[in-house]
């Protein structure tokens, strides 16, 4: 009844129709409905997901945006319990007057807590805190046979371990207990340094990462030669005093979807030169909103239209810790090279906390982060080129970014995923997974 | 802090309403016929910052009841600063053509219910001499149209109940505010093919319906564009406007 539906990307071009559950009590009925109609489906949260991965195979989606009802909150543990399709920015605006904060928060508030668990997000403390599958207390999912099951790390935990970063195929979350941190403030001291090359950006890393919660790197990948790797590296914390406050901006936005893309290789090493030359080179302090710091790209409604009809794709891959440095120089050298690549390239070291889920895409390493305007050149050689790359140094793509890896490349990256599949509810499927399994 | 009755709290248009109230700390009296929605309802109303909220379950058919579960919300709470009726059901308007039995349960969902509960309470607000009432009633109620002219006959008959009831209760300082949406994305429309540019989500409508209740509207489309739809609709001459296909 509603327009149908495309991933953050919007590419691949794959129009989904939405299915709206409203209540829990009915999300059996419409899980087998569907199943019965067209084969299969595939949970949707918030679409904020840029490859294929919240595709339905059949594209028929259940959507989960109704189910957004709190169940519980108790102000003194920091304890939710929430339908899945409550967003992080519902959560927020919940917990932050009451002394609370997510644990773990990606880029975006506007991602569901179903889809946070299902690509089992990871934010700027993954150094420190890890990924957000390691806070979900339990969770409670619906599954085609009509079975309603409660995971936890103690109750049924192989299941919960397929589902947390699991991509939707183990069975439609329900419900979701949440552990929240403590904060005094809703502010967050930040603190931002140039650096000139990739080494310094590593003893920067090496030096303060483990003394700040959130940490993370911009590069410019527009510059060659020695300078290969420069950037702005950014720490934050949460403020020990004043107030806790839910900011309310009045939001910009992108009409309509520009007819080419506004990124492209005319505006972008402007842009990217303009950014670094914006930081200073001493270390900058400042006290800011948690949004700015958390969400710049927030502000600006529907900013992917600004990539044109074609969409754009984001390649985001980490690097084990040993060979990250030279991979990373490789690739920042081959993106550098074909003059395409990205604004706001973004760099994070993840580090070793284990999550439980059995095909989460961080390892301690680093992770790196690009968006590209769509061309078909991206995925017959640009794409290929850093694959080998990232391939033989070890590290691997993140799914929840993904509209190409092979399905060679993800069983490799991703020796679990048989574990999954064993797992997968025979009425969920996604395109994601049918490109990649078979 | 406001007192606020709901009939027909799990509505979404209804909770989308609530939950506006309930983050301004208000308490609840919520009637309903599922307990379970009715308790999902209230769980959220209550984490988001509600002060209380009861639950009554009734199915608004039942008529012998109303009396009842009203006296049960007046001694809960001593003013009601607003009363929302939200509940509603779109019938088959195939089934209603041919069963008349059919018809007529649908006009007492859609109709009767809100005259039978309009009237005891009117009788209470008057005697507080304060508060809002809001009740929604649906464009569908302006022009009958083959499609759906059951539903419409009682959102008809609601507005124009609702319509004499603001004048009587005027004298005495309550307001009565009529509520006429569009097309909502809501289980009532579940599965149902409409013009998606015209679908609006159930927040919006609440948006609507607190700023018609704040501003003690007598009449409000939502969103407001169905204003021009509708006067337009309603402009057509009968002749050519039977013979078009809506
Ligand atoms: C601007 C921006 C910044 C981002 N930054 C980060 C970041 O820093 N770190 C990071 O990790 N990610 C990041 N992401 C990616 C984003 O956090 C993930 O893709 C997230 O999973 C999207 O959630 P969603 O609710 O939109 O889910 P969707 O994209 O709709 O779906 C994602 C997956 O979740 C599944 N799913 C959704 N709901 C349920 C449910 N109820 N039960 C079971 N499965 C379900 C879907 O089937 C699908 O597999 C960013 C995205 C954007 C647009
Ligand atoms: N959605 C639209 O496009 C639209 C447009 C114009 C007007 N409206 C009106 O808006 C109002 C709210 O509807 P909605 O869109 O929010 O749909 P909804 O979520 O389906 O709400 C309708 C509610 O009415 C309740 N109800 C129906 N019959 C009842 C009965 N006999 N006793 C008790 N409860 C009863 C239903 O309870 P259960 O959940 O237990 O079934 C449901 O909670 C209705 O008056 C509707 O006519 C809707």
């Amino acid at each position: 009844m509603v327009d149908t539906l495309s991933s953050w990307g919007r590419y691949p071009a794959f129009p989904q129709t939405p299915h709206f559950t409203h209540w829990r009590g009915d999300l059996s009925d419409d899980l087998s409905d569907l199943a019965s109609s067209y084969g299969s489906t595939l949970p949707y949260g918030q679409g904020r997901s840029y490859g294929d991965s919240c595709f339905a195979k059949t594209d028929h989606v259940l959507q989960t945006a109704y189910l957004n009802r709190f169940i519980s909150f108790n102000r003194e543990t920091g304890v939710i319990v929430a339908e899945s399709g409550v967003t992080l920015e519902q959560v927020l605006s919940l917990v932050i007057p009451c002394g609370w904060f997510l644990p773990v928060t990606p880029g975006t508030k506007f991602v569901s807590l179903g889809g946070a668990i299902a690509n089992d997000v990871h934010g700027k403390n993954h150094h420190v805190r890890g990924t957000f599958g390691r806070h979900v207390l339990s969770f409670n999912i619906v599954r085609s046979d009509g079975q309603k099951i409660t995971c936890s790390l103690q109750e049924n935990s192989e299941l919960f371990s397929a589902t947390i970063g699991g991509l939707g195929l183990t069975g439609v979350i329900e419900s979701v207990e949440l552990q929240l941190i403590p904060i005094s403030s809703s502010k967050i001291d930040s603190s931002t340094i140039r650096f000139g090359s990739l080494n310094e950006f590593f003893s920067l890393s090496d030096e303060f990462d483990s003394k700040n919660e959130y940490s993370v790197a911009w590069v410019d990948c527009h510059v060659k030669g020695s300078s290969t790797g420069r950037g702005v590296y950014m720490t934050g914390n949460h403020s020990d005093s004043g107030d806790l406050t839910v900011n309310v901006k009045r939001k910009m936005s992108v009409p309509f979807t520009f007819p080419f893309s506004a990124i492209n290789k005319m505006s972008l090493p402007l842009l990217n030169s303009g950014y670094y030359h914006l930081h200073k080179a001493k270390p900058q302090q400042a006290v800011i909103n948690y949004e700015p710091f958390f969400y710049p790209l927030d502000r600006i409604e529907h900013w992917n239209r600004a990539y044109g009809r074609a969409g754009f794709q984001q390649y985001q891959c980490v690097i084990p810790e040993n060979n990250a440095e030279s991979a990373m120089h490789e690739l920042l050298a081959a993106i550098a090279s074909t003059g395409s690549g990205s604004f706001l390239a973004v760099m994070k070291r993840c580090g070793d906390i284990v999550s439980p889920g059995m095909i989460s895409f961080p390892m301690p390493g680093l992770s790196l982060a690009l968006d590209f305007p769509q061309s078909s050149s991206l995925n017959s050689t640009l794409f290929p080129r850093f694959d080998t790359i990232v391939r033989e140094a070890g590290g691997r793509l993140y799914p929840a970014k993904d509209a190409h890896m092979s399905g060679e490349d993800f069983r490799t990256f991703y020796p679990d995923w048989k574990k999954v599949e064993k797992l997968r509810d025979p009425a969920l499927c996604s395109r994601f997974w049918q490109r990649v399994i078979s | 802090m406001k007192n606020v009755l709901i009939v027909g709290a799990t509505s979404a248009i209804a909770i989308s309403c609530a939950r506006i109230w309930a983050s301004e700390k208000a308490s609840f009296f919520l009637i309903g016929r599922d307990p379970s929605k009715l308790q999902q309802t209230a769980d959220d109303l209550k984490v988001l910052g509600a002060t209380a909220v009861h639950t009554c379950i009734l199915d608004l058919n039942d008529f012998n009841q109303h009396e009842e579960a009203l006296d049960e919300c007046f001694s809960l709470m001593d003013t009601v600063d607003i009363t929302l009726i939200a509940h509603g059901t779109l019938p088959d308007q195939s089934e209603c053509e041919r069963d008349v039995a059919v018809a007529l349960h649908e006009f007492s969902s859609n109709g009767l219910s809100v005259i039978s509960l309009l009237t005891l309470l009117a009788n209470r607000m008057v005697m507080q001499a304060s508060g809002t009432i809001a009740v929604i009633s649906s464009v569908a109620g302006d022009r009958g149209r083959p499609s759906n002219y059951l539903y419409g006959t009682a959102k008809a008959a609601v507005s124009v109940f609702c319509e004499g009831l603001r004048a009587r209760l005027f004298k005495s300082g309550v307001h009565v505010l009529t509520i006429k949406p569009g097309f909502v994305d809501t289980p009532m429309t579940k599965g149902l093919s409409l013009p998606g540019l015209l679908v609006v989500s159930p927040e919006k409508i609440a948006q609507c319906i607190n700023k018609g209740i704040t501003k003690k509207s007598n009449t409000i489309y939502a969103p407001g564009f169905w204003f021009f739809i509708m006067m337009i609709i309603k402009t057509i001459p009968e002749f050519i406007f039977k013979k078009m296909n809506l």
